[in-house]
């Protein structure tokens, strides 16, 4: 940690150091409505607001529908705004997610992770937000608390960056971590104050030939959200990617700087490989399921195994040359993905993975675990079975079904 | 409220500048064109306006190009009131915070009818009863025009759309028009009133005043459609003063719930012989052509007395308050 910056411990679970996170932010608005096991989060933040220790306006909208349509138009009239959801809150923002990244909005959302119905499930998964894969949001997924508050914090300078412009989902996995205390060092009110900074804005040019801030302002009149048709459509989408490409070396450039005030990073902001270096056999894996992973490889490199954790924390912009880096030596590799795409050839995450290795001279078998879907437990005994199947796949080059389920009973 | 009515003349209107310009990409004839130029004619200072989806969203916003002079945001078609909401919200954050300067800025959110009876009623509910300031102007085609005229739960009784045709067994749209302002009304909302673009004056004045309330307002503004209603085109502004003089759509004002007739409708509530029949206003209007035969005059016949009975129950409304 850098020299004298003091830090506070807090207890605080998953939902709470998010919300802490948000008041520290200084955030202009929040509009939301509430969701299990999200609740926590707006419920601190009212708190927050009944005792006066925030300026922000709260704005409780009668579903999520309108809470992510109010969060966009404030963010448009110049606003930081925040929000959270989850799994049926999320599906039913679906519309509006695409309207808030094709609107440049950069509106920041906690999404506590969690099974979508049917049947009614409130346990966590990565169903919802992985269902919003293509909607244009950065999408960061966070491994404990302590990241859920450090990476809420950084999701405004990310979403916020004026070569960006784009809005953010951190997950944090539902109950795991958003209902479970941990002791979360968080930093001084001033200083992620000042580590935030004000809002930027990326400027536009009017017809008058001025430079203004790209924001409703009665100042100056803008046409925001119009319609765009054959001859402009595309290059309004073109111009979304360029976002995300440069959402790609802006979270790089904001861990690094962030770990110069707390001492904390996370890989590179991007991924995290975990003994991954010499590793022969690798897993991926995206969300709290990887710090028991690492349990278990810490325990297997005593028993003598070369078994490494690659863990996926920007799944969106997706960091596809880091991942080859980083997985390229990998004899066998296992990609866990805890939600399903139903009638594709294995989860989300497989996809992408494998699809971002297809290039490489060396083509390491790749398998897919899908697990923990509606919450069920992933044991350190089941995710044990993982290595052992990869050190088997090596042995004998033979992969046998592609795509697996784990703990499941059939 | 303020008091003190606002006083003005034609001459000032002419002389405001338009903050809904001229360039657009509406039908000849199109009613909530006129309105919309109208309304902006009512503001009083800064203001924003955020429009739901429809057809005077797509005439007006055509990337590059842009009908209005003042900040304006589309998101969606269901929303116009939660984006009123968010705007209201950051302004007053801002302002709080000292990041924008302390200046009042009005926030008007426009529908169509689809955009308030339908799919955007919850937004507008929920954003009425969290008592953001705002003035919600519904410009009411009476159905989905922009995509082909389809039925709205704002399309009033034997009207012919693309989904209620008018066929040999069902003639036209069978159901009643949703009461909205008797909705919004039970919002125990500060501001309610009716306006039709022929009666240019009230309109305006009815803007000012929904503007002036600190809250929510609702506007309901009748807006002929020459396409949607298969009615000539120079004829829209004539169909806005046949639809109040028929007591189709009566104008009035609803001030903390209290009713009162607007000048034209009062005039027929005095002299009801003035009261013209719905057979005036519907005669002409191609929707409402199918009703002019024999086998549907009993149709006719039920429009003209629900027309009679609203009508009686609105005076009695008007008269209890």
């Amino acid at each position: 940690m850098p020299k004298n910056i003091k830090q506070e411990t807090l207890g605080l679970n998953g939902d709470e150091a998010v919300a802490f996170a948000a008041k520290q932010c200084d955030v202009d608005v929040v509009a939301a409505y509430p969701i299990t096991p999200q609740t926590i989060i707006v419920e601190k933040f009212s708190e927050y607001v009944a005792n006066g220790e925030v300026k922000t306006e709260f704005v409780c909208t009668e579903s999520e529908h309108s809470a992510l349509t109010a969060c966009l138009a404030a963010s448009a009239t110049g606003a930081r705004t925040f929000t959270a959801s989850a799994s049926a809150g999320l599906a039913l923002m679906n519309e509006i997610l695409f309207v808030t990244s094709g609107s440049r909005a950069p509106v920041v959302m906690a999404i506590a992770n969690r099974a979508l119905s049917s049947p009614l499930n409130i346990h966590g998964d990565h169903s919802d937000s992985m269902a919003a894969r293509d909607s244009g949001w950065i999408q960061i997924y966070v491994e404990n608390a302590q990241e859920a508050y450090d990476s809420i914090i950084q999701a405004f300078r990310i979403a916020e960056d004026t070569g960006v412009s784009l809005p953010i989902i951190v997950g944090l996995d539902g109950f795991t971590l958003s209902h479970t205390l941990e002791n979360v060092d968080v930093l001084s009110d001033e200083l992620a104050k000042e580590f935030v900074g004000e809002r930027q804005f990326p400027t536009v040019i009017t017809h008058e030939g001025k430079t203004v801030p790209y924001k409703l302002d009665p100042d100056n009149p803008m046409t925001m959200g119009p319609i765009a048709l054959q001859n402009y459509y595309f290059e309004f989408k073109r111009q979304q990617q360029e976002g995300m490409n440069n959402a790609l070396k802006k979270i790089v450039e904001i861990n690094n700087e962030y770990a110069g005030i707390s001492g904390r990073s996370y890989g590179n902001g991007l991924i995290e490989a975990y003994k991954l270096e010499d590793a022969e056999i690798a897993v991926v894996c995206v969300g709290s399921t990887s710090g028991t992973l690492k349990v278990i490889i810490d325990e297997l490199r005593q028993e003598g195994l070369k078994a490494g954790l690659l863990r996926l924390r920007t799944f969106r912009p997706l960091p596809v040359e880091e991942l080859r880096n980083a997985l390229q030596n990998s004899k066998a590799i296992a990609v866990m993905d805890k939600s399903m795409s139903f009638g594709g050839l294995g989860g989300a995450v497989f996809q992408e993975i494998r699809h971002a290795l297809y290039d490489e001279k060396t083509h390491p078998p790749i398998i897919n675990y899908i697990y923990g879907l509606g919450g069920r437990d992933s044991s350190p005994r089941e995710l044990r079975k993982i290595f052992e199947e990869l050190t088997r796949i090596v042995k004998t080059g033979n992969v046998d079904d592609q795509v697996r389920y784990l703990g499941l009973r059939e | 409220m303020t008091t003190q009515e606002w006083k003005f003349t034609a001459k000032d209107i002419a002389l405001k500048p338009d903050l809904f310009l001229s360039g657009h990409r509406a039908c000849a004839g199109c009613g909530p064109a006129t309105v919309l130029r109208l309304i902006m004619k009512g503001t009083r200072g800064p203001t924003i306006v955020t429009e739901a989806t429809g057809c005077m969203e797509v005439v007006s916003s055509i990337y590059p190009y842009t009908s209005w002079g003042l900040p304006w945001l589309h998101t969606a078609f269901e929303n116009a009131a939660a984006n009123a909401s968010g705007i209201e919200a950051a302004l007053k954050a801002l302002r709080k915070k000292g990041k924008i300067k302390n200046e009042h800025v009005d926030v008007i959110a426009l529908a169509g009818d689809g955009g308030t009876f339908d799919i955007g009623l919850q937004a507008l509910s929920g954003a009425v009863e969290r008592g953001h300031d705002f003035l919600f102007v519904l410009y009411d085609n009476e159905g989905y025009m922009n995509t082909g005229i389809q039925r709205s739960g704002g399309t009033p009784t034997g009207a012919a759309t693309t989904t209620t045709p008018a066929g040999s067994v069902i003639p036209g749209k069978l159901e009643k028009k949703k009461p909205i302002t008797e909705i919004m009304l039970a919002h125990e909302m500060e501001y309610v009133a009716t306006a039709t673009p022929y009666y240019w004056k009230d309109l305006i004045t009815k803007v000012r005043k929904g503007l002036e309330v600190e809250g929510p307002a609702f506007l309901h503004v009748f807006a002929p459609c020459p396409r949607g209603w298969r009615s000539d085109p120079a004829k829209s502004i004539e169909y806005s003063k046949l639809a109040v003089e028929s007591c189709v759509f009566p104008i009035w004002e609803a001030v903390n719930g209290k009713r009162q007739l607007s000048i034209p409708s009062r005039l027929i509530s005095l002299a009801p012989k003035k009261k013209k029949p719905v057979k005036d206003y519907l005669a002409g209007q191609g929707r409402f052509r199918h009703l002019f035969t024999p086998q549907n005059s009993h149709v006719l016949d039920e429009i003209q007395r629900a027309t009679d009975e609203h009508w009686q129950k609105l005076l009695q409304k008007c008269e209890s308050a």
